[in-house]
Formats: C-alpha cells, structure tokens, sequence
C-alpha cells in the first residue's frame, strides 16, 4: 500500500442511525478542506476498505479514528477495540459513541425481552416458527455466524480508552469543523476533553433574555399541547427543555427551531450523572409544597426516564435497569 | 484489603445491607448524636454522611452511592416547616418525588430510597428508622450493583488485543 | 468527571488521629486496629491512637505530628464534629496549619455509644474513617468569615427570668429591649403570695426589679407587644416589633386611676384576667396594683365605646387636661437591629379541665394551684383569705400532686416545682385558714437547698402527706360525712387501703407546659423545640442556654419547668454568654458559602427562586447569576440544584461528598 504523508483517517459507525456518518458529509464545501488534509483508509458507509485492511496496518499507524454509534454488538466491540490499536488518537463522534446515545434506551430492556418484541410480537411481524437470529446456525453443511448482541449498551468508553468526544446527535458542523482544525493542527486540550463549550446551553440560547428570574412551574407540557410562542424561553411556557443541564457549543438550534432542547450534547464537565442533575434541577422549581400536590405536577412528565436520560442511559450512574428487582419498566407492553 | 471486605453473598449468607445516610446538621445529624448520649441501640449497617441541609443533597449523590454499592439510601432532613434554612427540606422532598420515579423505571425497589423527617430531639426515631430500614433492605436482598456490572461485563471480550498504553507508548515514541 | 485537583499545599500527608475517649469508644471499638488500618490508607503519612485527643496533650501531638511530619491534612476520629470540631480546627491551626484542612469522623455517638458488636462497629469506623481521609485530601484553604455585632440586645418575656436578663445587660451598658406580651411585666412570679422556700413575700423581691426595669436608662420596655417577625442572622438580626394598642397615651398616664373610677360601668363586671377570672375588672383596668409600666389598659371587646361608639366617655373627662385616652389608637410595628435575642417566654399551667375526674370546672371548688395563689395573696380577689366560693372558710382542703405530670395520658416528665409549691400551699391555707390540709403525693421531691427542711417543718405543722394517686374527686356520698363534701378516693399506698377522704375544697397541683403558642414562637426565631415543645437547647450538659441558632438564648421556664432561682440564674447565664458576643465585637461565621464560577454559569436562572435569603441575583450586565456572600447562609440548596455543577460550596464541594461516598462504600465487594 502506497505510502503517503497525510494523517491517515478512519471513520467507523457502530449502533448508530448513520446521522454522525451525514453529518461529516454536510460539512458541505469545507469537507473539501477535510478531504485534501487527509488520507480517509477506512469508511465503510462510503468506502470500500476492508476491515482486513485495517488489521493489516501498524499498531498505532492511523492517526485519528472516528467511532460514531454505541457498542451493541461483539462486532461493534471488536472493531473498537481494533481500531483503538492501530490509531493515535480515538474521538467518540455523537451522542451514541459519547454517551450511549439513543440506542442506550435499550438498557432499559434486556435481549431475550427486546427479542421476543423485535421477531415475535411486534405488530407487523408474522413469525410462526418464533425464528430468533442466532450467533451461530448450519443449515444445508453451511456455517454461518452472527455477532453476539449484547444485553446492555454500551458508550464507547466503556470498552475503549477515548482520547476526546465530539458531542451532540448529531455533532452540528462548526463543532466538527473545529474540532478537525485543533486534531489537524496539533492544538487540542488536555487527553479526554469533550470538543464543545464547558458552559451550559442557555449562556447561547436566543431565549435566555425572555427567561423569567423567579421561574416555578405548576405543570409540565409536552410540546404538542402548546402553541409554542417562538419569542419565550421554552421552560418558561412549561415545556421540560434541557438547556440549563446540557453543554451548548450546537448554538441552540433546537430551541432555534421552537423546539426544546432533549440533552444530546451531554453534561459539563463538572458533572457525573446528567439525569440526575436535571432532576434536581426540574424538581427544584416545581411550585408545590405538599407530597400529593407535587406528584401531580411531576406526572406531568410522563416518561421520566425518558426525557432525562434519553441520550445518556449507558454512561449514567446507574447504566441500566437493574433486572432482577422489578418486572419491566410500567407503562411499557412487555409480557415479561 | 479482604480483611475489610464485607460478606456479600446470596442473600442470607451473612450478609449485611449497606445504607448510606445523608444527615442534615441541625435537626438529624443531632438526633443521631442524642441517640448516641442516650447510648439506644441499632443494628451498625449506616453510613452517615453530614451535610448542612437535606438540600445540599444532589441526586447524583444518590445514584452514586447506588452504583458503589450502597443497598439503601436514607436521606434525613427537618420536618416541612422547620428548616434551619427555611426551605430546603421542601426542595429536598421535590426531587425526592422525581428521583424516585425514575429509579423505579430503572428497576431499583423504591423502598430502597428513604426520606425521613427527624428532628432534633428524635433520638429515638434515628434508631427506629435505621433498625427497620436495615430490616426491610435485608428481606428485600443485596442491590450490589458493583456485583451486577461486572456480571453485565462478562460479555465483553477479555481484554486480548494490546491495552491502550501501548498506543501511548507508540505516541511517545513519535510514532 | 474530573475530579476537582486537591488544592495547593503539595501532595496530600494526612495524619489520623484515633481517640480512645477513655472507654468510650475504646471498650466497644478495636482503636489499635483502627490505627493499623488507617495508617494503610492512600496518603496517609502518619496513624496514632490516643486516650483523649481533645485533651491538651492529644492536641499537642496533632501540633508536633504537623510540624514533624510535614503534615498537610489531618483526620481526628472521635466523638461528635458538634462538639469538638472547633477544638480541634484550632489545634490545627494553631500549628500554622489552614483549619480547614481538617476533617473529624464521629466513631463514638455514631458508633461506639449505639452499637454492641464490636467487630462490627469496628468495621463502621474503618469506612467511615476511610470517608474521611478521602474527603479531606479535596479540601482547600479557608477564611473564617467575621461580621460586626450589633451591641443591642433583644429580650422577650418579662417574667423574673426576662427581667432578671434585661437587668445584666442593662447594666453592663448595653441597650436591652425588654418585649412583654401582656400589658406589664412580672410574668407567674407576680401572681404569687411567697416563694417557696423561705415564704419571702414574690411581689417584695419582685417589684423592686420590676421597678428598676421600668426606669432604667438603657431599658426599652415594651408591654402589650409581641415580635412579629425575625430576620437576619447573630450580631446582626432585624426584629419587627407589634406594639397592640391600649387605647393610653403612655407618655401621658401616669397611673392616677381616676379614668377607672369614673368609668361608667359601676361595678366591675369582666371577668379579671390577673386573678384567672377569680375576681372582677373594668373595661378599662389596671393589670394589677404594681405593675410596671403603670398604665391603664382599655379592653376593646367589653368597652361601650368601641361596642357602640356612644359611651359618655366619663373617662376622658376624669383625664382631664392630661388627655392619655386615645380611643384611635392603633397598633405600631417598630423595627429594631439587635445583635442578640434572650427568649424567656415562660410557661403555662397545664388546663386541669382535662382531667375529667378531679371534677375542675364541675364542681365549683376544686381550684387550680395558681388560683389558690391568688386566693392567698393578700392583693387578690379574696384579700388573701382562703374561702370557698360561697365565703366560707374551708375546714378540709385537699392538695393533689402531678395533675399532668408524671402522666402517660398528658405529660410523662416531672414538673419539677409541685411538690414545693404544693407544700407551700398547704402552709399557707393551714396559716390562713386553719383548715385539716391533706397533700396527695406520688412522691416527694424536694432537691434544692433548703427544700427537705420545708417539708419537714410543714409536716411539723400538722399538714397530712398521704402517698397515692388520686383516681377522684366527687360529689357522691357513700357514708354520711362525705355529704356536701368533695370526697377524694385514693390508695393511700403506705397504709395498704383505699381510702374515701372528704374535704371542702380541692387544690390542684398542675404541672407546667410549654405556652401554647411555642411550635408558632420557634419558628419565629428559627429554633427548635424538643418532643415535649419546650425550646431546645444546644446541649443538655454543657449549654443548657444557647440554641442551634447563633445568636439566641433561652432563659427560664421556656427550656423546661424550674424554679425562681434556677430561672434567676439561667436568666444570668444568658446575659453572660450574649454579652460575650457583643463584647467580641464581631462574629465568626463557618466558611461554607456557596460559590460560583463565572466562567462556568450559563445564566440559566435557576438557582435565582432557591435561596430563602435572596443571596442569588441575576446580574443584568454579566447574564448571569451572582451570590452575595454576606447573606448565604450555606445550606447548599443552590448547588445541588445547579444543572450545570456551576455553583460550588465550601466545606462541602461535590467532589468532598463523592470522596466520602466513595469512602464509606469502598469495602464492599461481590
């Protein structure tokens, strides 16, 4: 293989939706500058390098390795840990590879539940014979092998070292735009930092002004039953918005766009479980004094687990629910 | 150290639950100290840890304590009324609320968070509800997530491919 | 999360210290094993045991170790943080140490004193003291905040104990405002004929101090007044003060009484407040003959004027050119800054009327003790003769004890004060009225000085002592001498039998309660009230009148039942320990506000409605929240709330309590 002196690059996608992989091509022209800067050697949604062809490169070899998608599958995993030999630097690329991201929520369930959900009662699905995939099946003298789906997802620090993290689902342009400009002119800070302002996203948000200072919510909406007034902050008209407990640096498109914010960029870095800190945070200001008259106003939030840790399930403290204690969690249609 | 390890086994073995308890200074942390003078007994399964109000109490302090091992997580705070800080017993009761649903969905028995309004002459109650919340935990069984997360890392490849540092190593030698 | 970086002395040397307490904590917890294990741990330079480390020579050992070994942290494992965390924060610092590179682990009234497995308890010290020393390598350098005092003093309650305080501080020049809910001072103590045990006249000791409340030139009195509402914090609380209206100008009565004989109700007809409704009053009144202020009162509710607004107002009139009646009056809110508060708010009687079967408030004469005090009282209702309600003299009388005290079904505790006002009592209507006196007894405590002489001499004087509860008190006759008598039933315990004793007048020895209004009062000021609802002091022993709020005091009855001389002199010590404050000039205040990172503060405003002092502001200019950290009081609300982790506390960081929490959790394994 031909040798050159451009950083050598490798994008790889796990349990992910294929967003992070569109996100690096809607750097738009500037993917340009990307492309001349470096020598790409393994895509797979765009390329058609072999993993063979990553096995057989120096340890250490490949400059940086984007790893979007969380870990779900012995794959997923072997490829990490692949890919954490042969490069310099590994960058978490998204929500999933940072935090666990949606596919995270799976934690919530265990495989023999989600399977029988998936093949056998999911509304759409005809499955007689109860046929489940398994890791390995010979049929007719053919072998064949399935990666070994795991029952807990995982964020991708969880099985690899990471040496920085590119928040958000997905990361927006200018925060991979600048994160690519530290990696390719050697300015990145200390091993570990995740590439996006350590401030909250309410220090951005268009918003912020119209914010109340003596804020106290009597109840909870959900955005489909507000008629949301695009020039108020979102939590003001009682819309549960995670912008004061989630890292700005996306320049609050969401909120832009009358949206609340869900958290996909994750905590500061000055905290350890962002869930849990967005509960103290929301149920701070709830305006009830009384047991009864507070539960009220927080079954306003009908999926707690949901809203606060919708991207964060995997690296949360907790990491997933705990099986053996309770049967599913309510509300969802298990026959567990 | 194994000298200092505690028995966790199945439970029923000798093993002891372990509960973390967040006393407010003013009104349950003196309590615990009048139980202490007036020498009442309860079973030795609690940790205090004194913080200066219930509210300083973070829910991250509670999750963590779950995920180190804690069994049980008391939480002890003034009576609604009677903060020393006026307040924040109430803040402490919301996120309580909040918490605790969300640690149900997670599937951690609810009865393992426990808020308890003591105040400072209840020596007695500090006592009482220590003994039945060591009670109930061992009835309900070890939470042991330590135990559990390594169990949910059995999954995982064992570690056969070259640890990181031996990319640092490559790092440092320029290459 | 990164961990907050230890802060800046070098790498982190703890010294742990473990104190035997003598027995105390030595005889249930294995301390050589504790110290073995400790000096074990991560960072710790150096572990020692010692019989008594808040000794002089435990503490010297904690100066040499820091100046010896280098040490930079250092754990004390002992009794409780409440008691001795300041002695040894000195120690420290005395070292030329920074104090609060201190932490101290309760390992006796958290465990030595409440547990009895030693193995275990063991073992709960060696987490918690692991907690410890984890906690103590994240903590930083601090300065002990101090705030000037203001040298006033506020006093609430001018009962013997209020007035007793005022007059201390009074005289040792500092400003007193002496604030008393009824119309004047003297509180119980006025009401009564002689004080047990030397029968010295109460109005003869007590007027005189009363007087000199009144007249003092750095004494505010306020009667006819409550505190309305308190804010602030020691040395510096701003107190409004409700000043209810007596319809007087009291700059211009001077206690002549002439509105009183002129009033047009020519009898007295209400029923008199002073004397329990024994006697009668005017609508307009003077509480009683000495009291100070010597103002009239105007009662709005039984006064023609305020009911019909067409009174001739004869009143007015006899006032002549001193004009002192003001039917417009309204109430006054006055507003004071005080650097100190005394409360001595008293007690009330227990109402008898709950005890159906000793017959109160059925038959006519079975009297409460406090009205028995007024009956004897040469300025009561009766002039001091002891009859019955009809005038007759009583032949038989009959005192009954712990009349809700000593009681499961009101209050379990001892009123402390019966037995000797009881016997007194029992002198006194034996010395008025000769009657056949009967005291019922449970038993007889009389501990002070001077007391069992009482007693002796009282039964000397012929007074029965008979050793059983009352079960009743009734009108039903069973034998012809119990006709038209109140018959008292009782096992008289000594003898062996029930007996059936019939008397003409039943006396009730009712225990002490806290007023009924102390849950309201406590709130007030920010303290607490034990189960019983009497204020709480800081500690049984050691500070019987300090509470956990800085600042107040407690002097009186309104801690617990006591007697004149005891409330006398906690009333003294009160004083003492307020004007210690003052004479300090400033106060020392714990380092554990509450902090924010500009830098890290989104401005998302949610930390703003949290604090009940209003210490957080948005700051318009910045966009973002700013503590003032003169006014945070350190609860650590806003920084549990913070979504961000933007708001830092001192003394407790998140990074501390993670430390602890990883601590005390460390050893447990699968």
């Amino acid at each position: 293989m031909a040798e050159t002196s451009k950083p050598q690059v490798a994008f790889y996608w796990c349990a992910s939706c294929g967003g992070c992989e569109e996100a690096v091509v809607d750097l738009a022209e500037d993917i340009l500058g990307v492309v001349d800067a470096v020598d790409i050697i393994f895509w797979p949604v765009a390329l058609d390098f072999k993993r063979a062809d990553v096995d057989a490169r120096p340890d250490g070899s490949i400059a940086v390795a984007f790893i979007n998608g969380a870990i779900r599958t012995s794959e997923q995993e072997e490829m990490a840990r692949l890919l954490r030999r042969k490069a310099q630097l590994v960058v978490a690329f998204g929500a999933c590879a940072h935090l666990g991201g949606i596919p995270a929520l799976g934690n919530l369930w265990e495989r023999g539940t989600i399977f029988q959900r998936v093949y056998d009662e999911a509304p759409s699905v005809t499955n007689p014979e109860h046929a489940h995939p398994q890791e390995s099946w010979s049929a007719d003298g053919h072998a064949t092998t399935l990666p070994a789906f795991h029952d807990t997802v995982r964020a991708l620090d969880q099985v690899v070292e990471v040496d920085y993290y590119l928040p958000g689902c997905p990361p927006t342009p200018k925060v991979i735009k600048d994160a690519v400009g530290a990696i390719l002119s050697g300015t990145l800070p200390p091993r570990g930092t995740v590439l996006a302002p350590d401030i909250a996203l309410c220090d951005q948000c268009p918003l912020k002004e119209s914010k109340p200072e003596r804020l106290l919510i009597t109840e909870f909406k959900r955005p489909h039953q507000v008629e949301i007034d695009p020039n108020v902050c979102l939590l003001a008209q009682g819309l549960v918005c995670l912008g004061p407990a989630t890292r700005g640096g996306c320049e609050a498109v969401c909120p832009r766009a009358h949206m609340p914010c869900t958290g996909c960029f994750g905590p500061t870095s000055r905290v350890i479980d962002v869930g849990a800190k967005m509960i103290s945070a929301v149920a701070s200001i709830v305006d009830a004094a009384d047991a009864g008259a507070i539960d009220g106003i927080l079954s306003t939030i009908p999926d707690p687990v949901g809203t606060f840790y919708r991207y964060s399930l995997a690296s949360s403290r907790l990491r997933r629910r705990t099986p053996t204690e309770q049967p599913a969690v309510a509300g969802a249609e298990e026959p567990d | 150290m194994p000298d200092h390890e505690h028995q966790i086994g199945q439970h029923g073995d000798g093993w002891e639950p372990t509960i973390v308890a967040f006393f407010c200074n003013w009104c349950t942390y003196t309590a615990a100290d009048l139980a202490g003078t007036s020498r009442l007994k309860y079973p030795p399964n609690a940790r205090v840890i004194r913080v200066m109000c219930s509210g300083r109490v973070d829910p991250q302090f509670i999750v963590d304590a779950f995920a180190r091992g804690a069994d049980g997580v008391l939480i002890g705070g003034c009576h609604p009324g009677d903060c020393h800080y006026i307040e924040g017993n109430y803040k402490t009761l919301r996120r309580m609320a909040l918490l605790r649903r969300v640690l149900e969905g997670m599937g951690i028995a609810p009865t393992r968070l426990r808020l308890e309004w003591i105040s400072a002459s209840e020596g007695e109650k500090v006592a009482r509800v220590i003994r039945e919340m060591t009670e109930s935990l061992r009835a309900l069984g070890p939470l042991n997530l330590p135990a559990m997360r390594r169990r949910w890392d059995a999954e995982l490849i064992p570690d056969a491919v070259a640890a990181p540092s031996d990319v640092r190593q490559l790092a440092a030698e320029g290459r | 999360m990164r961990h907050k970086e230890h802060a800046g002395n070098g790498a982190p040397r703890v010294g742990v210290y473990i104190c035997h307490c003598g027995t105390n904590i030595a005889a249930v917890v294995d301390v050589k094993r504790l110290t073995e294990y400790a000096a074990t741990l991560p960072s710790v330079a150096l572990a020692r045991e010692y019989k008594y480390m808040c000794s002089d020579p435990g503490q010297a050992l904690i100066r040499s170790d820091i100046a010896e070994h280098k040490l930079n942290r250092v754990v004390v494992a002992a009794c409780s943080p409440l008691l001795h965390e300041h002695t040894f924060r000195g120690a420290v610092e005395s070292a030329g140490l920074n104090p609060y590179y201190f932490q101290m682990v309760s390992i006796r009234e958290l465990d030595a004193w409440v547990h009895t497995d030693g193995v275990e308890a063991t073992r709960k010290a060696e987490d918690l003291i692991r907690a410890a020393v984890q906690r103590v390598i994240f903590h930083e350098p601090l300065e002990t905040r101090r705030v000037p005092v203001n040298p006033n003093v506020l006093i609430v309650g001018g009962g013997i104990a209020g007035i007793h305080a005022a007059l201390t501080m009074a005289n040792a020049g500092k400003h007193v405002y002496l604030v008393e809910r009824e119309p004047t001072i003297g509180g119980h103590m006025a009401k009564f004929d002689k004080t047990f045990p030397t029968l010295d006249c109460a109005a003869c000791i007590l007027t005189p101090k009363m007087t000199a409340v009144g007249t003092h030139p750095n004494i505010t009195l306020w009667t006819y007044a409550e505190v309305q509402q308190v804010d602030g914090y020691v040395g510096n609380y701003h107190v409004t003060v409700r000043r209810k209206p007596r319809y007087i100008i009291e700059e211009l009565c001077v206690g002549c009484q002439e509105c009183i004989d002129a009033c047009v109700y020519k009898e007295a007809k209400v029923l008199d407040e002073f004397n329990l409704g024994l006697g009668k009053r005017k609508p307009v009144y003077l509480p009683f003959p000495q009291a100070v202020p010597l103002l009239v009162v105007i009662d709005p509710e039984t006064c023609i004027e305020f009911k019909s607004g067409k009174c001739k107002k004869t009143c007015v009139e006899a006032c002549g050119d001193r004009g002192a009646i003001d039917f417009k009056q309204t109430e006054r809110l006055e507003e004071i800054d005080v650097g100190a508060i005394v409360l001595a708010t008293g007690f009330r009687s227990f109402d008898a009327h709950r005890v159906p079967y000793y017959g109160y408030g059925t038959y006519p004469n079975v009297f409460s003790a406090l009205e028995v005090e007024r009956l004897v009282n040469a300025a009561g209702p009766t002039g001091g003769q002891v009859v019955l309600r009809d005038g007759r003299r009583p032949e038989r009388v009959g005192i009954i004890h712990c009349v809700g005290s000593r009681d499961e079904n009101y209050n379990i505790y001892c009123s402390r004060v019966c037995c000797m006002y009881s016997i007194k009592l029992a002198h006194l209507i034996r010395e008025r009225s000769g009657a056949e006196v009967y005291n019922f007894y449970i038993d007889i405590r009389t501990p002070g000085k001077g007391f069992e002489e009482f007693y002796r001499r009282t039964l000397d004087e012929g007074v029965h002592f008979i050793r059983g509860k009352v079960a009743q008190v009734s009108e039903w006759a069973t034998r012809p001498e119990e006709e038209g008598k109140l018959t008292i039933q009782v096992e008289d315990t000594l003898a062996g039998m029930i007996r059936r004793i019939p008397v003409d007048m039943v006396v009730l020895s009712t225990a002490l309660e806290p007023q009924a209004d102390a849950e309201a009062v406590r709130r007030l000021f920010n303290i607490s009230c034990s189960t019983e609802g009497w204020f709480l002091e800081r500690h049984p022993k050691l500070a019987p009148v300090s509470t956990f709020t800085d600042g107040i005091f407690l002097a009186g009855a309104c801690q617990a039942p006591k007697d004149i001389p005891d409330s006398v002199a906690q009333a003294g010590a009160a004083a003492a320990e307020a004007l210690a404050i003052i004479d300090a000039g400033s106060i020392a205040l714990e380092p554990n506000t509450a902090y924010i990172i500009a830098d890290d503060c989104s401005g998302c405003k949610t930390c703003i409605p949290l604090c009940p002092y209003r210490a957080i502001a948005f700051s318009a200019e910045t966009a973002k929240a700013e503590i003032t950290e003169a006014l945070c009081k350190g609860c650590g609300v806003c920084v549990a709330a913070c979504p961000s982790g933007s708001i830092h506390q001192h003394l407790f960081e998140d990074a501390q309590i993670l430390a602890e929490i990883e601590g005390v959790l460390a050893a447990v394994r699968a």
